[in-house]
């Protein structure tokens, strides 16, 4: 019986106890909260400064997050919305959900100048494909060196993983009306298509073939956490298409100065400096002591990137071309 | 005639619907490659499992119940676990294909329809073997002593012994392999080489997160059902129950397979099975044992919620199964088939608009982040239901046949029946569907992943996400860890309802 007068004054305390401060809720996808992602180094330092509770939701990813968001609508729980890229910001400020975020960010370290109102970047990095030094030393310098090539690689599917639709924009943003012919061209270099990036990488490394789409930042996962120098990304002579991660605040969320505290905030050290070596991305503003050692710098060729507002369209048309060219 | 007539009249329906307009010409080609996948993985499957299920039957041998316990395990794993597992076997760098090197020639590619088949295969062809082995042991003693003391041969128990219990087991192990092959789609389009192999459950996937076209998704998710539930009724008619008759349970002797060639052709399948099934679990064991003891703690902690999440999902599936397996003796006939039949369309359905439906279901009343777990048990639940009901409706009318008339006449019903008949009598069927639940549940990554917070993750969602962080160590040790975890729940269940002597 008194266990049961214990239980109930402990549940009893629990919600005043969460009262005293206020809850944070930002919607991100499931590897930013993973034990091994961003999440909780982000989630230690924003709390140590906000007098609040930061409570991450995970869901899929990118794309996952965006139909989430659609679904729940203004009766959404989330204040803020994490992981988004500029392939979605389009679509996603075609719901009418979000709310300016009304920063002018300073010291931004991407490619491209960035003026969205509704989104701000947090981490960016380019698309590449990434190989053995020691299988392979010689990669292709371009799509059509490698669709002429015997190098076997494996993508992922544009309709179910955020870097398969990344690779689908690049190549459309570099050939255009030629983007079909290009498919073509690599459909017999094409292993196979996977389901997400996880299972890409891990058939790269099982070596089921000799270059894997990814990022030019994946070596230096291998560099730091693994000392393993063997993986390096090719360098594409048309450019290397872009993804710029960004988050944005929900109009219909319940703390709005919280909100905005954490977009602030999401631009300093704090959060800035566990990027690199959690989500293996590019810091959206370069920590005060620079990348970490073995990270590199970014490349500085030309950058690819088809203007988010006109994703959606392009995206559809380079789909079916896609489907076409692979033998739907 | 009937079959004509249920088929007809569903086609007919579906050509005047005029929903149809609304797939495209590529969902076509994506239920075309749907259905040429599964009925191929279906046939393969059962007509490789009939003849190891025979030999398994008839034959005891040192490990015997290890390895029905081990068959267990491929259709119990991840798909990415169990993909990587063929890979090491069967890819460019794998140990086939090192062998046809030693020998001068090209490695293997696993990529194509045949890489999609053999996956499946290797999923579904244990399932088979457990669910036909079911019905084989279900065969009491007394009629191969019969058999035996007629001097039949091996030819005459195949007619009159072996025959009428694939009539009834087969089309059901065919139906479920099928259904589990509609809904592939990681495995799919991994191994199928691109977009050829899509399947419908991938043409859902593009319509919920690439066009946010719920009606489409919703759609698609009812053609898959549609093909399902086709499956379902097809298996049903041609499935015909066996009489058995009572019996004191005694071992099984069986005087007609004592032959040489009958002994030679039971080892050879059982081999060559066995190298199949258990060289990519060794592969994944391989791998994953040097860094079983340094993993991280959350992956304890993710085991730890997996196993809770098992268990209350293999309860809930038992006591739902039980009832329905009641409700389709009861109601014989067409009325029975039904609720067989709804039992089955659960697995027929595309796990990504279950969960979904259900996120747009909860949403409005409560917070599906808290319920994440809750809502993960009951679904697994559901997708363990049709297996369930498969292991325990042929049981069920088979002890009803034997004892429902005694136990009529002693006025046995209700509870006491249950205590009394049911469950003595059910020990094995409970026991392995409550294994098959348990493996099931902690296998499958389920709605959880559209719904987990931080500290809410189980197993398999830590194996996805310590690959995400390119921590491929870990996660081939999480792999092993989920591989031992699901092994261990299923051989307990299993074991404890195996008491029997022939076990």
């Amino acid at each position: 019986m008194r266990t049961l007068f214990l239980a109930a004054g402990l549940l009893a305390a629990t919600p005043a106890f969460a009262q005293d401060k206020p809850t944070l809720t930002v919607l991100t996808y499931d590897s930013f909260v993973s034990d091994w992602g961003p999440g909780p180094v982000v989630e230690a330092a924003f709390e140590e400064v906000c007098n609040c509770d930061l409570k991450f939701v995970g869901s899929g990813d990118g794309a996952a997050l965006l139909a989430r968001i659609r679904l729940e609508g203004a009766r959404s729980e989330a204040d803020v919305v994490l992981g988004l890229d500029t392939n979605l910001t389009a679509a996603a400020a075609g719901t009418g959900l979000f709310a300016p975020h009304g920063v002018t960010p300073e010291g931004l370290s991407l490619p491209i100048a960035w003026d969205d109102p509704l989104f701000l970047p947090f981490d960016w990095g380019y698309f590449a494909f990434v190989h053995d030094t020691g299988k392979l030393a010689n990669p292709p310098a371009d799509f059509r060196a490698l669709g002429a090539s015997d190098v076997s690689v494996i993508i992922q599917d544009p309709r179910s993983s955020t870097p398969g639709l990344g690779l689908l924009m690049w190549v459309k943003a570099a050939y255009g009306d030629e983007a079909g012919s290009v498919w073509a061209d690599l459909s017999d270099n094409i292993v196979t298509v996977t389901k997400g990036w996880s299972e890409a990488y891990g058939l790269f490394l099982e070596g089921e073939a000799d270059m894997v789409l990814s990022y030019t930042t994946s070596p230096a996962y291998h560099r730091i956490a693994e000392e393993d120098d063997s993986k390096a990304a090719a360098e594409f002579a048309e450019g290397h298409y872009l993804q710029i991660e960004v988050a944005g605040k929900l109009a219909s969320g319940d703390q709005p100065e919280l909100a905005d505290a954490f977009l602030a905030f999401m631009l300093s050290e704090g959060f800035q400096g566990a990027i690199p070596t959690t989500n293996w991305m590019y810091p959206a503003v370069t920590p005060a002591g620079g990348l970490p050692e073995g990270f590199g710098s970014p490349r500085d060729g030309t950058s690819l990137l088809v203007a988010p507002g006109d994703a959606p369209a392009v995206r559809d048309a380079a789909l079916d071309e896609w489907l076409n060219a692979l033998g739907q | 005639m009937i079959l004509l007539l249920v088929l007809g009249s569903i086609a007919a329906v579906a050509l005047r619907a005029e929903v149809w307009s609304g797939l495209k010409p590529s969902d076509w080609a994506a239920l075309r490659f749907t259905l040429v996948q599964a009925v191929l993985s279906a046939i393969i499957s059962v007509g490789l499992a009939i003849p190891v299920a025979r030999a398994l039957a008839r034959r005891q041998f040192v490990g015997r119940g290890a390895l029905i316990t081990l068959l267990g395990a491929p259709f119990i794993l991840p798909v990415i676990v169990a993909v990587f597992g063929l890979l090491a076997v069967f890819g460019r760098s794998g140990i086939a294909s090192q062998v046809l090197g030693w020998m001068g020639l090209p490695p293997l590619s696993i990529f194509g329809l045949h890489g999609v088949v053999l996956a499946h295969v290797f999923f579904n062809l244990p399932l088979a073997v457990r669910l036909i082995l079911q019905g084989w042991m279900a065969v009491l003693a007394e009629r191969f002593r019969l058999a035996a003391s007629l001097d039949f041969t091996s030819r005459d128990v195949a007619r009159h012994i072996e025959w009428p219990v694939l009539r009834e087991v087969v089309p059901g192990a065919l139906m479920a392999v099928f259904l589990i092959c509609t809904t592939s789609f990681a495995v799919a389009l991994t191994l199928g080489g691109g977009p050829r192999a899509t399947t419908i459950e991938l043409a859902i996937y593009q319509a919920f997160r690439f066009d946010f076209d719920l009606s489409r998704a919703a759609l698609l998710a009812l053609l898959q059902v549609a093909v399902s539930g086709t499956a379902a009724l097809i298996a049903l008619r041609v499935s015909r129950p066996a009489d058995q008759g009572g019996g004191l349970d005694r071992v099984a002797r069986r005087w007609d397979a004592a032959g040489p060639v009958a002994r030679l052709q039971d080892t050879l399948f059982l081999v060559l099975v066995a190298l199949f099934l258990l060289l990519p679990l060794l592969t994944i064991v391989l791998r994953g044992l040097p860094g079983l003891l340094s993993l991280p703690a959350p992956v304890f902690a993710a085991a730890g919620r997996s196993i809770l999440v098992a268990l209350a999902s293999t309860a809930l599936t038992l006591a739902l199964a039980l009832p329905l397996a009641a409700m389709t003796h009861g109601l014989r006939g067409r009325g029975g088939e039904v609720v067989e039949g709804l039992g089955y369309l659960t697995i027929a359905a595309s796990p990504l608009v279950i969960g979904a439906g259900l996120f747009i279901v909860i949403f409005p009343f409560a917070n599906p982040v808290a319920l994440a777990l809750p809502v993960t048990a009951l679904v697994n639940a559901a997708i363990a239901l049709p297996f369930a009901l498969r292991v325990l409706a042929p049981a069920l009318a088979g002890v009803e046949g034997g004892f429902g008339r005694l136990a009529d006449s002693l006025r046995l019903t209700g509870f006491a029946r249950l205590r009394l008949l049911w469950l003595p009598r059910l020990r094995r069927p409970l026991g392995f569907a409550a294994g098959l639940a348990a493996a099931l549940s902690m296998g499958d990554l389920g709605v959880v992943a559209l719904f987990a917070d931080p500290e809410g993750a189980t197993l398999p969602l830590t194996l996805y996400r310590l690959m995400a962080a390119y921590r491929t160590g870990d996660a081939a040790a999480a792999a092993l860890l989920l591989l031992m975890l699901s092994l261990a729940v299923f051989w307990v269940f299993d074991r404890g309802g195996q008491t029997d002597a022939d076990a």
